[in-house]
């Protein structure tokens, strides 16, 4: 089980909207987008945050995995996380 | 009933400062769920993805709009149907229906009027292509043949000379309007004499009739101005016919060109914005043809050619999403199951583009790639989309003109194509193709026939 971290200097919307403080680069998430990154922020699992999704949203575990490891792939790619 | 959220995958889009420009015309956010009222999950149901769509309401109102607006500045307009910008006999019956001639540019396109019961006399027939059993068919049909070289005139004077016959002919005529690169390959030039060189061949020669002049400069013209430069250029020239040969033309053919409401790849505003009107281009028009000296019934027919701006907005091209990728940069990719092969214009054009479902608010640059293994297949390099779900649709637009021509058959076969009637049905008008329809054509060496 991969756990990830992400950076104190991040800050983030009611709005999803994100500051990089460190680069000065800011983003925008959707609503699920803004829910798995705070789920990763309080520690959640993968497991833990996948459930989540498909307890609250008309949604498949095979989906919710898929577009799980692509939304960390981009927040990898941006520096907003790194693997613990 | 399920009580969950509707699920949108998670999204992350960066700002890009300096970018923005004020003029941009938005994301593509907006689902077009249906076309004339028709559910456009109802049409991929019935027809099948990819599926092309015409509105008959749509090409209508545009050739009676246009018809319109030419004949409020120009007393006698005749429009000609421009058969290779589609010429789905649907669609050209359309155009009859409304009082179009034919305008062909090969043999297989005339025998096509024919066919759906065009008469000769109302067929234009263009282009530097005609062989000389193409020639003695449309003579003797008396169509209109717009002659495009010097060896085409001395084809035609031989042809009528020994077989007795008698051609309605005209030239076509390629000139400086200041718009660059000039067509110069087709027809005779204004500029250096050639075009009158010919006028007088043909007024030396008894089986021959000098019915018209015909120009056509150019295509996806950005300036209305070129177009009375050029009708100005055709009226001297009728001018010094009147006066050397005392010979009233019934026609001046403008030929096509207008631009559509696509933008061109490369071009930084959308092309609603920069565009000419139908109504710049009439002005235009007009005013060249009134340097013509004659008037009321005196003055030739203004014939009009025009195929693009008739119908790119009435075609549409129904997609369905075959799968998402994130590419090395990670950028998004979406991969759709509408190639190159069938919308050749996306060679050209950044056509509109729009999920075919509501989506959220949050959208993603992305590149959108055809069905095909070949690098080429790329239908949009860089377009703002809400999260699509494979088996969801999309909706190109503004497809109608040379798509259902230029398409060809590679590595999947060519899709329905169906036409929205005015009164709400829908009728297929081209039949999707089959492996039988490839295997028909070919012919397999019985020594290479396999055990």
């Amino acid at each position: 089980m991969v756990n990830f971290i992400i950076p104190e200097n991040i800050a983030i919307s009611e709005s999803g909207f994100l500051f990089l403080a460190g680069t000065g680069e800011t983003f925008t998430l959707n609503q699920i987008g803004k829910e798995i990154f705070n789920l990763i922020r309080s520690k959640s699992s993968e497991e833990e945050i996948i459930n989540s999704i498909v307890n609250d949203y008309d949604i498949d575990k095979a989906t919710a995995h898929k577009d799980f490891a692509d939304f960390i792939s981009q927040l990898k790619h941006y520096s907003i996380l790194k693997e613990a | 009933m399920s009580t969950k959220k509707r699920y949108e995958r998670p999204i992350i889009t960066k700002y890009q400062s300096g970018l923005m420009n004020k003029f941009g015309s938005g994301p593509s956010a907006k689902a077009k769920t249906s076309i004339d009222e028709v559910a456009v999950s109802k049409l991929v149901e019935e027809y099948g993805s990819p599926l092309f769509v015409m509105s008959e309401r749509q090409l209508r109102n545009n050739q009676q709009n246009a018809i319109r607006i030419f004949r409020t500045r120009y007393p006698k307009v005749q429009f000609a149907w421009s058969y290779k910008t589609n010429y789905l006999n649907a669609v050209c019956s359309v155009f009859h229906q409304e009082g179009s001639l034919a305008e062909v540019v090969s043999e297989f396109e005339y025998d096509k009027a024919k066919l759906l019961g065009i008469k000769g006399s109302n067929i234009i027939f263009n282009g530097p292509d005609k062989s000389r059993a193409a020639l003695q068919k449309a003579i003797k049909d008396n169509a209109k043949i717009h002659i495009d070289h010097f060896d085409e005139l001395y084809e035609i004077i031989d042809l009528c000379n020994s077989e007795n016959l008698k051609a309605n002919v005209a030239i076509r005529v390629n000139m400086d309007v200041g718009v660059y690169p000039l067509w110069d390959r087709f027809g005779f030039n204004y500029e250096n004499g050639e075009a009158w060189q010919a006028i007088k061949r043909i007024m030396s020669e008894k089986s021959l009739k000098l019915t018209g002049l015909h120009t056509h400069i150019g295509t996806y013209m950005m300036t209305a101005e070129a177009y009375r430069i050029a009708a100005s250029k055709l009226a001297s020239l009728a001018n010094s016919i009147k006066r050397e040969f005392d010979i009233k033309l019934d026609y001046i053919d403008m030929g096509g060109g207008f631009a559509s409401n696509n933008t061109l790849i490369g071009q930084y505003l959308p092309a609603e914005q920069i565009i000419p009107s139908m109504e710049q281009y009439a002005d235009a028009i007009s005013s060249g043809m009134f340097e013509m000296n004659a008037t009321g019934s005196d003055l030739p027919a203004l014939i009009l050619e025009t195929g693009r701006a008739l119908v790119d907005n009435a075609g549409y091209l129904i997609t369905t999403v075959l799968a998402n990728k994130r590419l090395s940069t990670g950028r998004r990719a979406i991969i759709i199951d509408a190639g190159v092969n069938i919308l050749f214009t996306s060679f050209w054009y950044k056509h509109k583009i729009s999920p075919a479902q509501e989506s959220g608010v949050h959208v993603e640059d992305s590149s959108l790639y055809g069905p095909l293994c070949m690098n080429i297949d790329l239908i949009r390099e860089s377009i703002l989309l809400p999260a699509v779900k494979k088996g969801e649709h999309l909706v190109i637009e503004d497809v109608g003109a040379y798509a259902m021509t230029q398409w060809m058959q590679f590595i999947t076969m060519r899709p329905n194509v169906v036409m929205i009637m005015q009164d709400g049905t829908v009728e297929l008008i081209r039949k999707s193709e089959a492996l039988n329809y490839i295997l028909d054509r070919e012919l397999l060496p019985k020594q290479l026939k396999l055990k």
